[in-house]
């Protein structure tokens, strides 16, 4: 699929016209299905992504409970349409099955799962379009859905990938800059609590250039954060007036 | 409500500092508030915190979350399934209750010689209470009280059982007024689902309508009195009275 790589950084100016600091246009927003005990839609760019939560509600199959918490399960998924070319098979992949638990990992520590002991929390994350950073902005997204659903958290997670390309360090990839930058580390973190939840790197960074792309993500994770918190407001602003 | 009380909304992660004097007040706190350290606390669900001239103490109103069985709630639950001398009762909640058959029959249940299904059977709607819940074990019911027991009639609905607080009312001011209007009579369940028994079907629609209206606009002050305007316009509007001043 590789073809030749294009020019990815021209005259300070990105592929598709942001700055190396920019985030894409981001649009969110919570309990879009009926269903669902929480659900949420995070728009990032051209990537799409749905989340869903039900929970939590009784353990299927009864040996997986646990005793002390809720057990949380995650699935990610990419849609057969979701990308470009060829169709995506509908089967699971390798890399669906490994997102789903790094998801699932990014979550887990804001959510108190002892409060509900002997219960699953689940979690669908689906991905409609992508255009690359879909684990952020599931991991965006399920968050909302979480806090929707009225799942008790000590804090929204927010995600973001940073990455290098063309040499430069870039906020917030796309399908392309993904597909031939040098390095591409999303970071998801619970800014309120100070506390990064998922940091992978995959590429080559020097020391330096990974310090200061960690600031920006984190940077960018607080813009996210906020309009998170923005969407969640809304919802119950909207109802007062 | 006094207007001195302002409302803010509180999101997962929004701290507050909280002084040893003060006290905390409001429902399923242990649940909508994680202790950071020895003063802080970490709002976990969407809440609603009132801020008064009052130091004295805080107020917060989870805006969501699901039913969590407490020993002596009233709930109304469905049939689910039929053991040999119990049943399994859905009642809303991440746990399913049991009701013993034993208990509803109130003497001793002989599996071998009577079918449990004479009594109760899948999709049967009871009004019970919980009798032990801990967490460890499913809770279990009873129907061992006044007004308790399998429904016979009426209609159900279901609303987040967070906002029931909301239609009951301080001191039950809400609920008093939604029956004085529509003549109906509800059982409250507090884990969200509520009982209807009304003599006239437009009111029982006018009722339902009203109850959905408290539960959209649950985290707002003065609730009870655009209920009661709302209610008088839907009878109007349905002939059911005649407009008035």
């Amino acid at each position: 699929m590789k073809g030749s790589k294009p020019q990815l950084i021209a005259e300070g100016k990105r592929i598709d016209g942001r700055g190396p600091a920019d985030l894409r246009q981001i649009r969110m927003e919570v309990g879009v299905l009926k269903n669902a005990d929480g659900s949420a839609i995070v728009e990032i760019g051209n990537t799409k992504v749905l989340a869903a939560v039900y929970g939590p509600r009784e353990v299927v199959p009864r040996h997986e409970e646990q005793v002390d918490r809720a057990i949380i399960r995650c699935r990610y998924r990419m849609l057969s349409f979701s990308t470009m070319g060829e169709r995506k098979s509908p089967a699971p992949s390798r890399r669906e099955i490994e997102l789903s638990k790094v998801i699932r990992e990014a979550l887990e520590p804001a959510i108190i799962s002892s409060q509900f002991p002997r219960t699953a929390i689940d979690i669908f994350v689906e991905v409609l379009n992508a255009d690359g950073g879909t684990r952020t902005a599931g991991i965006t997204a399920a968050s909302l859905a979480l806090a929707d659903a009225g799942i008790p958290m000590i804090d929204l997670v927010a995600a973001v990938a940073v990455g290098k390309v063309d040499g430069v360090i870039v906020l917030d990839l796309n399908e392309i800059e993904d597909m031939y930058g040098e390095a591409d580390m999303p970071v998801a973190a619970m800014p309120s609590m100070g506390k990064i939840t998922m940091i992978q790197l995959n590429g080559v960074l020097t020391p330096e250039e990974f310090r200061y792309a960690l600031r920006l993500a984190l940077d960018g994770i607080n813009k996210i954060y906020s309009l998170q918190k923005e969407t969640l407001k809304k919802k119950f602003v909207e109802v007062e007036e | 409500m006094s207007s001195s009380i302002q409302r803010v909304i509180r999101l997962p992660g929004d701290q507050i500092i909280v002084d040893k004097n003060v006290s905390i007040e409001g429902s399923n706190i242990n649940i909508s508030l994680y202790k950071l350290s020895e003063n802080t606390y970490v709002i976990t669900t969407v809440s609603l915190q009132d801020i008064g001239e009052d130091d004295k103490k805080i107020r917060i109103i989870p805006l969501k979350g699901r039913y969590i069985p407490k020993e002596g709630d009233i709930v109304i639950g469905i049939v689910t399934d039929v053991t040999l001398s119990s049943w399994l009762v859905d009642i809303k909640s991440p746990y399913l209750a049991i009701l013993n058959a034993s208990d509803y029959i109130g003497k001793s249940f002989n599996p071998s010689s009577e079918n449990i299904r004479k009594y109760l059977d899948v999709g049967d709607v009871v009004i019970a209470k919980i009798a032990q819940f801990d967490r460890t074990r499913l809770p279990i019911l009873t129907v061992q009280d006044k007004g308790l027991g399998k429904v016979v009639s009426g209609s159900l609905i279901e609303i987040e059982p967070i906002k029931v607080g909301r239609v009951i009312g301080k001191k039950r001011s809400m609920i008093t007024m939604l029956s004085e209007q529509t003549k109906c009579e509800f059982v409250v369940g507090v884990n969200g689902r509520i009982l209807l028994r009304c003599p006239d079907p437009e009111l029982e629609y006018v009722a339902i309508l009203a109850i959905k209206k408290i539960e959209a606009e649950a985290h707002t002050t003065g609730l009870t009195e655009r209920i009661k305007e709302f209610i008088l316009n839907e009878k109007v509007k349905r002939g059911l009275i005649k407009f008035e001043g």
